[in-house]
This record gives C-alpha cells, structure tokens and sequence, in this order.
C-alpha cells in the first residue's frame, strides 16, 4: 500500500529515502511548501546558510569530503541565479550535487512573474541534467533519476527546478520510491577494454621513462589506492594535478608533486621528457598542458577517463581506455604484474627506471620547490612557511580547503596530502568564495575531523556572511587568512607580464581588521606578522583548548612573494619561471 | 569544409533540442542546417543536422551529443552510403514571358509547382542541398521573392539503421 502525500511532503521523502543527512538552502515565496515539509520532519536536517552560493560550495564541500551527493534547497529567482555560480564550481570540478530550486506556480511560468528565472535555461550550460517537475505525482521518480545521474559516471550537477503548484499541500499523490531507474539513453562505461588494458599494460612496462599523471578522477572514483599499488608495482614517478593531489600519497618517494602552470619544475621536466605518459583522471587541461603543439613530444600516450568526451580532447591518446578509475587500474594491476612476471625471467628491464630517476633527482635538487624559498631575516612571513607550518601542527591529517589565489597554490605545492578528498579547492572554474563554505560542508560531514581553511584575504571576503552560519551550527573551522593585502595572483600576473602595474589589485588602505571581525561574528580571532609566531599561533589554533571554536588566523605575509615555478604561457611544459631570476628552457635536460 | 550530417535519437521530452541546439553553441560548433520530428516511436525524436569541420571535430561533437542525458544515439551518416535529400520551396515572380521560362527550368529539376497566382510561381523541389542550389542559381536573381529550405534530413542505405 502506498501512501498519499503532497508534492511538498513526497520531496522531503524522497530525499530521507536517498539517505541524505543534510539540506544545505535558504527559504523564500517559492519555495515555502518544501519549507514546511522540512519543518515537520527530523530526518534530513537543514543547514540555514546566509547566501544561496554557499549553499552550494557547501553541499559541494560535503560532497568531495565523503563522494556522496550534496543537496541544495533554494527559491525561484535570484535564489536559484545565486545559486549558478556554486552549480558551476561543481560542473567543472564534476562532483556530484543535487539542486533544488522553487519556481513560480506553472500556470505563471513565461509571463515574467514575481522571482520567475528560467532556471532550467539558465543553469543549461553547467549542469550535468536538468528537470522541470511538471506533476507532483512526477516528483518521486524525477529524485530518484537526479540522484542516479548526478553520481554515477562522471558525476556532476544536476537541478530540480519545482513550480510551486507542483508541492501545493492540497494536492496529493500516491508516494512510491523506486528502487533504481534506468535510462535507455544513460550507461555510463564502467570496465575498460580489455584488449586496450592489455596493450596499456605491455607499453607501461616497455617504457624507458614513464610517468605517472592522476587527477581528479582518481579521487571521484576512490581509486587512490588502486593507482597506488600499480603505481608502487610500475616504481615509476608520479605526479597529481591541482585536483587530484592525495590520490597518491604526498609524501612517498615516487611522488614528484603537482604539474602544471605552478606545478614542481620536476613534474613539469619528467612530463615533458617522458616517453610514456599514463594519464589517469586527468583531463590535460590547458593549466597543465600550456601549449598543446608543443606538449611532451616523445610521449605515448595512455589516457584512462570515464568520460569519453575527454579523451583525444585537447591532447591524441595513443591508448585510449574509457571506463572508471579505480576498475581500470585494478584490472590492470594483475595485467602488469604478469607481464613484469614474463620479463624479469627475460632478464630485461630495470636500469632504464634507474637512469630516470637520477635525471628527476637531479632536477629536484637544482630547483626543486624550497629552492627559491630563503626564510627573511627581519621576520617577514613567507606564505609557504604558513603552509610548512599548518602541515607541521596537523600532521598532515586535516581537511585542507583552499579558495582561489597565490594562497591556494602555496596550500597546494606545500601541504602532503596522504589521501584523496583531504584537499578541496575549484579547480576547474577557479572559485573565489568556495573555501570557507567548502570547509563547513566538510566539518558538517565529519564533525570530529580537523578542518582548515586556507584563504586569501580577497576571497575570504567573497562569502565571510557564513562565519555567521559557522556560529549557529558550532563549526570548529580554521581559517587560516594568507593576507598579503592585495588579490596577489592577480598582482604577480601584472608583475610578470604588465610592467608591475597594479590595475585594481590592491587595497590595503580599506581591509577589515580580521582579528576583530571574526570575534563579532562569535567566534575566535588571531592576527600574527612574526615568523617567530608562526609556529605558536597554529599550535594555539589547533589546540584542545580551541577544540570546540572556529578561529580565523590572520597572517599577514609578504606582499611580494610569487608563485614559482610559473609555466610561460605559449610554451611546452618545460619552459618555465623558476624564481625572480631563473628562467628554464627545453635545453634543460640535464 | 569538411560537410557532415549527424543524426541523432532524442527522447521526446520538453527542453532535450534546446540542450542539443545549446551545445553546439557552447562549444563553438557550427550548425548549418538542422530538422526535427518525431519517429514513429512517439518518444523518440529524430534530429538531422549538418555541420562541417575536421574528422576530429565531428569525433568531439559526436562524444558531446552522446553525453546528453536524453541523447539515444548518435549516427555520422557520412560514415557509409546514405541518401540526403532537402526540401525547399520557391516562391518566384513571373510575368507574361518569363512564366514559360520558369516553368521550363522547374521541369529540368523536376519541381512541382504548387501555387500559382498571375504574377508568381511556387514551386516545390526535393533533393540533395547541391541541386537546389543549382535550382536557385538557374533563376533570375531579382525574380526570387522568398526561398524555404527544410534542411537536410537524411537515412543509411542498405542494413545500416538507426533505432534503439
Ligand atoms: C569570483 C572570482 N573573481 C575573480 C577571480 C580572479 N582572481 C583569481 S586570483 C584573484 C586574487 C585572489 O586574491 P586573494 O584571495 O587575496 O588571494 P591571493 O592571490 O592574494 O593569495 C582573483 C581576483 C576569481 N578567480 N574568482
Ligand atoms: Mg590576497
């Protein structure tokens, strides 16, 4: 027997049906039946955020921290377009959301009502799927079908726009919650071939000087430590992009660091010098790859993605395999296992591998990372000694999220994430403003985990409202505030390339005292611009004592630090700035 | 340029052409012509499209269409013999002498007319995109009044078919 309910009660339903523990939303006209059904429940708790983009970089926080969808509850209008860019951050980045938003009653669709956007229209470009729920009795399986689509293949987000006459409590419908749906037009591939695993296999075992080159993908697809055990089988390099830093363990020997526009000057040398290039949930973006004529000449390529429409995109795959991460590289393990079995009989092999890490060796100690990075003698912060020094006290064993900036590059060539999903950061669209909201989708989804945040003090001002929402639900986050007064990436791209002309990058004379204003919201607030108290200040940040509070530390830091190296743009992925002074070119090879 | 006709079955769901349509303009492709219609399976609809670009652009606009939800299949009907034909109607002046000349070349292309007034001709013409080109550049210019073109819909020849 099923039961009758309204559209508005059969949403909420169905979302306690999915399992889901929290609704990150905020109300308004359109959306008040599903306000009331929320009301009178207590299975899904909703999170009551202070802008709808927050929303959204929560839920999305959540979702990267535990592979689960996060859900999104907001109302027609500029409810929902606040919303947009959050729904975009998560496009890019293709992790799984689920957004809800109210619309104007349908008989009112079109005649441009009070808070009517098309947001079906709108969100198109940046949604993976999207729904206009014509009937409540739709609304059951329209859930279901969300919830397939957005975390299944490679995830993304996916909208719900509900016309209010459609959760009207006076109309109701017969609830049944489908098991599982299927979709004649959606099967995502899971299992490689497995005539191109066995090819890929033999390649990756005749390479003289592979590498290894995982993203995102690895991390959506929990295939960490499947890339690891081959990756530890293979003894070959590997190197993460900015997403899929963890996937391999940051501090293992075989890690070389992050590649790409300020990727290591090892990771960028080893690709362009490769002769076997396994890329894994990587998608060669043109962050990675800088000028795709000119990228990693004598390199096969193996290109495992789950989506097909990445593979041969930017870059030809020699090898292409379409299927899920962590299913190819387990299939693939025994694969070359077998071969190296078949090989090392022959007596083949082996000093190739030697010969190649001495040259990636060699480059790490001529411009490896700390190379550029001299302590200053009047006690000015360097911001990667704020990094160094959050990596110091948490062990390595926070979640690290990060907005967008010099900050988020320092956080990320620094930190050593042991895992994936320990780093969050927009990748992909280059979100300011995620950081803060990202981290209290994180600590919602493990209350007792550490949970920093590293920002800038630009972004942070891009969605602060939400210290207000960290006080109401007692998140115990750690802001860490790189402030060097200024939107630095943007400065050092005028450094670099607009003869030091700061067009609109500073404005020192007008910035809050961040100390202050995180006490007024509630919570605790710090401001050091001492190395010497680098190390207490985190010490004191983490510690039991301020187990229970948020605390923003704001570390004021030297304005005129770079980001090092820096690919030049137009070049391969050798040509890089490796410090004030040092440019590298292809002659490099030592 | 590289001319090629995509066919695709799409569930017959409010919104699904405007994500075909919005694709093509997000990624930067170029539709040239574009029909639509349901099939004889009420779901279903059938898209026929003409684009042009290089075998690897029409790889990535295939892969795209293919990632759209409601997308069925994707089929380059250039990837084996098919038969292409367009449908155009022509709406041409004609007065006193010229009547028998439009006439004539209607018949060299095996048009129709279909309407007739004392001072104009339509005519009705099927084929391929090239021969009513040719049609419209055998008339007089000036005495062209208003051209229609269905774009290109198309099907493979022989075994080869498109269905679910
Ligand atoms: C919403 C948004 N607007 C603009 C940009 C362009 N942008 C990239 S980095 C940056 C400066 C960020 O400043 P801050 O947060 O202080 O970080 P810093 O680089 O100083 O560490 C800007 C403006 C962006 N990424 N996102
Ligand atoms: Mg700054």
């Amino acid at each position: 027997m099923s039961e009758t309910l309204s559209g508005a009660d059969m949403l909420v339903r169905a979302l306690q049906d999915e399992g889901v523990e929290y609704l990150f939303g905020y109300p308004g006209g359109a959306a008040l039946h599903i306000y009331d059904a929320i009301f009178r429940q207590q299975k899904v708790e909703h999170i009551l955020v202070r802008h709808e983009q927050a929303a959204t970089h929560m839920a999305d926080g959540y979702a990267r921290a535990t592979g689960k969808p996060g859900v999104v509850l907001v109302t027609s209008g500029p409810g929902a377009t606040n919303a947009v860019t959050g729904i975009a951050t998560a496009y890019m980045d293709s992790t799984p959301l689920i957004v809800i938003s109210g619309q104007v009653p349908t008989a009112q669709i079109g005649t441009d009502a009070f808070q009517e956007t098309d947001m079906v229209g709108v969100s198109r470009p940046v949604v993976k799927h999207s729904f206009l729920v014509r009937d409540c009795a739709e609304i059951p399986r329209t859930i279901k079908t969300a919830f397939h689509i957005a975390t299944t293949g490679r995830p993304g987000p996916v909208v719900i726009d509900v016309p209010k006459d459609t959760t009207d409590p006076a109309i109701t419908a017969a609830y049944d919650y489908p098991e599982s749906v299927s979709l004649r037009s959606y099967k995502p591939a899971k299992r490689g071939n497995g005539r191109q695993l066995r090819k890929a296999a033999k390649a990756l075992i005749e390479a003289q000087r592979p590498i290894i080159y995982s993203g995102g993908g690895v991390v959506q697809g929990n295939a960490g430590p499947a890339l690891t055990r081959l990756a530890r089988r293979l003894g070959a390099p590997v190197t993460n992009t900015l997403m899929g830093l963890g996937a391999f363990p940051g501090d293992d020997a075989q890690f070389i660091g992050m590649l790409g526009m300020h990727g290591t000057y090892e990771a960028n040398m080893a690709m362009h010098h490769a002769d076997l290039i396994f890329a894994v949930g990587a998608r060669f973006d043109d962050r990675v790859t800088n000028n795709p004529d000119k990228f990693c000449p004598e390199a096969r390529i193996i290109h495992v993605d789950v989506d097909p429409a990445s593979i041969s995109k930017i870059i030809n795959a020699d090898i292409p395999i379409v299927g899920d991460a962590r299913s190819v590289l387990e299939e693939l393990d025994p694969l070359v296992e077998a071969e190296l079995a078949k090989r090392s009989k022959q007596q083949e092999g082996g000093d190739a591998g030697k010969a190649w890490w001495r040259q990636i060796r060699g480059w790490r100690d001529a411009y490896g990372l700390d190379h550029a990075m001299k302590p200053r003698e009047d006690g000015v912060i360097l911001p990667q000694q704020v990094i160094q020094s959050l990596y110091r006290t948490t062990g390595g064993a926070a979640y690290v999220t990060s907005d967008v900036g010099q900050h988020q590059m320092f956080a990320a060539q620094h930190y050593k994430f042991p895992e994936g999903r320990r780093w969050i950061n927009s990748g992909g669209l280059g979100t300011m403003g995620f950081g803060l909201p990202a981290a209290m989708g994180a600590q919602f989804a493990y209350p007792e985990a550490t949970v920093a945040c590293v920002t800038g003090e630009g972004s942070f001002m891009m969605n602060m409202q939400e210290l207000s929402t960290c006080l109401q639900y007692g998140l115990p986050i750690k802001i860490i505030c790189l402030n060097n007064q200024a939107l630095g990436m943007v400065k050092q791209w005028q450094d670099m390339q607009y003869g030091g002309r700061h067009s609109q990058s500073t404005y020192s004379d007008s910035l809050p005292d961040f100390k202050t204003l995180a006490e007024s919201f509630g919570h605790v607030g710090m401001r050091i611009d001492h190395a010497g108290d680098l190390d207490p200040a985190m010490d004191e940040a983490f510690s039991a004592k301020l187990k229970d509070k948020a605390v923003l530390v704001d570390v004021w830091v030297d304005p005129d630090e770079h980001v090092y190296p820096m690919a030049i743009k137009g070049g391969s992925m050798c040509d890089m700035v490796l410090n004030k002074v040092t440019t590298s070119q292809q002659g490099d090879y030592m | 340029m590289n001319r090629r006709v995509l066919a695709v079955l799409l569930e017959n769901e409010p919104g699904a052409l405007s994500r075909v349509v919005g694709l093509f303009a997000q990624r930067n492709y170029n539709i040239e012509t574009l029909t639509v219609a349901p099939t004889e399976d009420a779901t279903l609809s059938r898209v026929t499209l003409s684009t042009d670009g290089s075998d690897e652009k029409i790889e990535q606009i295939t892969k795209h269409l293919n990632r759209l939800i409601e997308v069925v299949k994707v089929l380059d009907l250039h990837e084996a013999a098919c038969v292409e034909r367009e449908l155009m109607f022509v709406k041409i002046s004609a007065q006193g002498a010229e009547r028998a000349e439009v006439k004539r070349t209607c018949d060299i292309f095996r048009g129709q007319i279909v309407d007739v007034t004392a001072a104009a001709y339509t005519v009705q013409l099927t084929g391929e995109s090239g021969k009513l080109d040719a049609f419209l550049r055998a008339l007089d210019r000036s005495a062209i009044i208003e051209v229609v073109r269905s774009g290109v819909s198309g099907i493979s020849r022989g075994e080869k078919v498109l269905s679910v």
